[in-house]
């Protein structure tokens, strides 16, 4: 069953890597919000696979936490760059 | 788990010379984001989930949002510059000396560390008389030792963060100096500026 996690983290780390060439070679912008998104899911299902190989569930709450963090920069990301600032009424 | 630890810290390493070499000031920052995902997952394959925790929270979360605000008042292009040999050798010799000084550190996990074996008696014995006749162990630690850390730690946070809003805020009195009308406009140009970079 390591054995089983052990590939499973592997794989998740080559589309990690994958996704890191994408985003460094990423022409547009685009694409590196694509690579940069997909990087953060990634890190959550890692996170998931290591707390289910080392047998202790009470990493998941930090998954969480980073699928909220991801969410949270990439609408950031996103704003910024189709509003040039925030878009927000007290940065003004 | 040794193979995974190889990959994230190879990772982390082709991340950060990115970060290093790119002049995409705004690709920088998304890179950042990747490098304070990575990184707290490695802390979190170390088994310490509550540094991962807050690398999480204050690198993916908070500092992305902070260095797009500061970007908005910067710009999004870094000027050339050519590798210079006196800070090379510089950050070499640091990176050297830092690299020397972890050969006397114990072992990761080893039970002989001090870390482990030193400080419990003390604690327990001199905690009673230090705290003032305070009954409880666990209070002292906690709300004595551990209060002036956290005192310390509160205050160079709130330094940190007063002087960034001081930095993120600073275009706010020139633009509106009196005696200017069109003051805004150099800011919204750089806003539409940094917009279509």
């Amino acid at each position: 069953m390591t054995h089983l996690f052990l590939a499973t983290s592997i794989a998740i780390l080559v589309t990690m890597t994958l996704a890191l060439i994408r985003a460094m070679l990423g022409p547009t912008v685009f694409d590196r919000v694509l690579a940069l998104n997909m990087f953060g899911t990634k890190t959550v299902l890692l996170i998931c696979v290591l707390d289910f190989m080392s047998g202790r569930d009470d990493f998941l709450d930090l998954a969480l936490l980073y699928s909220l963090m991801n969410f949270i920069g990439m609408v950031a990301l996103l704003r910024f760059t189709e509003f040039g600032d925030f878009g927000g009424e007290n940065l003004e | 788990m040794i193979a995974i630890d190889i990959i994230i810290l190879a990772l982390l390493a082709a991340t950060a010379v990115t970060i290093a070499r790119i002049r995409d000031l705004w690709a920088a920052v998304m890179f950042t984001g990747i490098y304070s995902f990575l990184s707290a997952s490695w802390m979190l394959n170390l088994d310490a989930p509550d540094v991962a925790f807050t690398e999480a929270a204050v690198g993916a979360g908070i500092s992305t949002v902070l260095m797009l605000s500061t970007l908005a008042l910067t710009g999004f292009k870094q000027g050339r510059s050519g590798v210079r040999i006196v800070p090379l050798l510089a950050v070499v010799a640091t990176g050297g000396i830092l690299i020397y000084g972890t050969l006397d550190m114990h072992h990761f996990g080893d039970p002989n560390a001090p870390v482990q074996i030193y400080p419990k008696e003390s604690f327990v014995q001199k905690s009673q008389p230090d705290m003032h006749g305070l009954p409880n162990v666990v209070t002292a630690l906690l709300a004595s030792y551990r209060g002036y850390d956290t005192l310390g730690e509160t205050a160079v946070i709130f330094t940190a963060g007063t002087a960034v809003l001081l930095i993120l805020r600073r275009e706010k009195p020139r633009s509106s100096r009196p005696g200017s009308p069109e003051s805004d406009s150099p800011e919204s140009e750089q806003n539409t500026e940094g917009a279509s970079a």
